[in-house]
């Protein structure tokens, strides 16, 4: 077998149908950057389920200085506080926990999850950041009813947010936007399977004479398959390196914006991104090679 | 070399077979004209041999192997030994002559310098030096012929497939190719060639078999075309 003849073979092969090549070489290249696309959405959606997981479940906002609800007058007095946190404590079936922050305490905590954001840190004084009580649930989705009607409206309190709520808002947006990516990504999918048929087929159909001589001649069937099995592969690599370079796009402008509405650090690492492009390759190779495959030993005849 | 036993072989869609009962043998080295009428079943018995068609009834020897037998993989090796100067294969018109016969090296795994030193060689047997730089188009239809038996020869088979190689070729040009062919039989290469040409046949007088309607209605040492079509 000389690898020579066979890489000349595929180089003709490309060339003469150029056209066509490049449309395969783009479908696969978009293709694969959408489900790419989509795996780091539902990474991202992980990502975050899992650290807010063991996260505070509920913050009670105390009334602060500043605070603009008219129930507040002033910051909450050590007494309100006491009393408040006391109150939570005694609700035992619903509350795990109850940990008091204080304004100078957040306001850390808030510079280090916007490190990235300096111009929205410099924008809040601590002044602006109320103390808050950090309750943690028994049973989220049950429990927050409860504490949330205890808290509302007492005195001290100035809000009280439950951010499940919030990020189960984001989340089901996250997963939408998955959901119709990963639809188009399969689309288009098909879209390049069919794209692989077509150009093996045609590239099939102008070397006919050639492959008919190599059959006459005795070549062994896997020496005529081959370069055409590799045109098929190598259009697919050429897409994938395009759907790479997209994902990495992806990840940096896209995913890397979505901290500013997180409070903590929720981005995914590059070990993910290096993950979905690896998965991406498998995917675009074995789409390619599996299809050329099909479609040679239903046109070349041997 | 090439044993037929019985063999018959209907075509899909067809009444009448392509072949019927044909029970023959060709020895290593002999040299057969397969001549008959059109449709008679001369192309249909080249393929047969080729295994490039399965015979409906009867058995098939070539080379030692029951094509019946062999597999699908093992098909190629079996037509390494075969060499065929076919109409409907003919030259690749984007490479020269030279390139033309290296292709049915290259397409087997023979090394560049096996294949650099043996191309040469086959081109001067079949009376082309000096013209391996031409690119199929520049060259005339008896020239054609000779480089596409370079190519079918140029691996040395046991056995040698023409389907009417003197078709298109004048009667003066045919003569040659028929030396040409003369020379590969005397290298102790088995041939058989179908042809039409009566003038060909007479002046040669080697085995003719004579088909009609797929059945051998002669099989002749030494023989003539044919009373029948003079």
């Amino acid at each position: 077998m000389r690898s020579n003849f066979v890489f000349s073979e595929i180089w003709i092969g490309l060339r003469r149908n150029l056209t066509m090549t490049v449309a395969l070489i783009v479908v696969v290249a978009i293709s694969l950057s959408l489900l790419g696309t989509g795996l780091l959405f539902v990474k991202q959606v992980d990502s975050t389920r899992t650290y807010w997981q063991s996260k505070v479940e509920i913050s009670v906002y105390l009334c602060y200085q500043d605070s603009p609800n008219p129930s507040c007058h002033g910051a909450a007095t050590p007494a309100q506080t006491a009393a408040l946190e006391a109150q939570l404590n005694s609700m035992t079936a619903d509350v795990v926990s109850v940990q008091y922050v204080t304004s100078a305490e957040a306001y850390a905590l808030f510079k280090e999850a916007f490190s990235n954001d300096t111009a929205y840190v410099s924008s809040v004084k601590q002044s602006d950041i109320p103390p808050s009580l950090e309750v943690k649930l028994r049973d989220p989705a049950a429990d927050y009813g409860v504490v949330s009607s205890a808290m509302t409206g007492a005195s001290g309190v100035d809000s009280v947010i439950d951010e499940e709520t919030i990020l189960e808002k984001f989340y089901r947006l996250l997963d939408g936007m998955r959901n119709a990516v990963i639809i188009v990504a399969l689309i288009l999918v098909v879209a390049a399977i069919l794209l692989v048929a077509n150009t093996i087929r045609l590239s099939a159909f102008n070397r006919r004479r050639e492959t008919g001589i190599m059959r006459l001649v005795g070549a062994s069937n896997f020496y005529i398959q081959l370069p055409f099995l590799l045109e098929g592969v190598i259009a697919g690599l050429l897409g994938w390196v395009l759907a790479a370079v997209l994902l990495v796009g992806v990840k940096s402008l896209l995913l890397n914006n979505l901290q500013q509405y997180f409070s903590y650090n929720v981005g995914l690492s590059t070990g993910d991104l290096v993950e979905v492009i690896a998965l991406a390759m498998i995917v675009g190779i074995l789409l390619c090679g599996v299809t050329s495959f099909l479609t040679l030993r239903r046109y070349l005849r041997v | 070399m090439i044993e037929f036993q019985n063999v018959t072989k209907i075509y899909p869609n067809q009444n009448r077979a392509a072949l019927e009962n044909v029970d023959l043998t060709v020895n290593k080295g002999e040299f057969v004209f397969l001549v008959g009428p059109s449709g008679s079943g001369k192309s249909s018995f080249l393929r047969l041999i080729l295994r490039e068609e399965r015979p409906n009834d009867g058995q098939i020897l070539v080379a030692g192997n029951d094509l019946a037998r062999l597999t699908n993989w093992k098909v190629p090796a079996l037509r390494r030994k075969i060499g065929c100067v076919f109409q409907d294969f003919p030259l690749l018109p984007n490479k020269t002559v030279e390139q033309n016969v290296a292709f049915a090296l290259e397409v087997i795994g023979k090394p560049r310098r096996f294949i650099r030193r043996v191309v040469p060689e086959v081109l001067d047997l079949v009376g082309l030096e000096g013209k391996h730089e031409r690119m199929p188009d520049e060259l005339s239809g008896g020239e054609q012929q000779r480089v596409a038996m370079a190519r079918a020869f140029v691996n040395r088979p046991m056995i040698l497939l023409a389907d009417e190689p003197t078709g298109n070729i004048d009667p003066a040009t045919s003569i040659g190719i028929m030396k040409v062919l003369d020379r590969i039989n005397r290298t102790g290469t088995t041939v058989v060639m179908a042809t039409h040409d009566a003038a060909i046949v007479d002046s040669m007088r080697k085995r003719v078999i004579e088909l009609e309607y797929g059945k051998v209605v002669r099989d002749q040492n030494r023989g003539v075309y044919g009373q029948n079509y003079q």
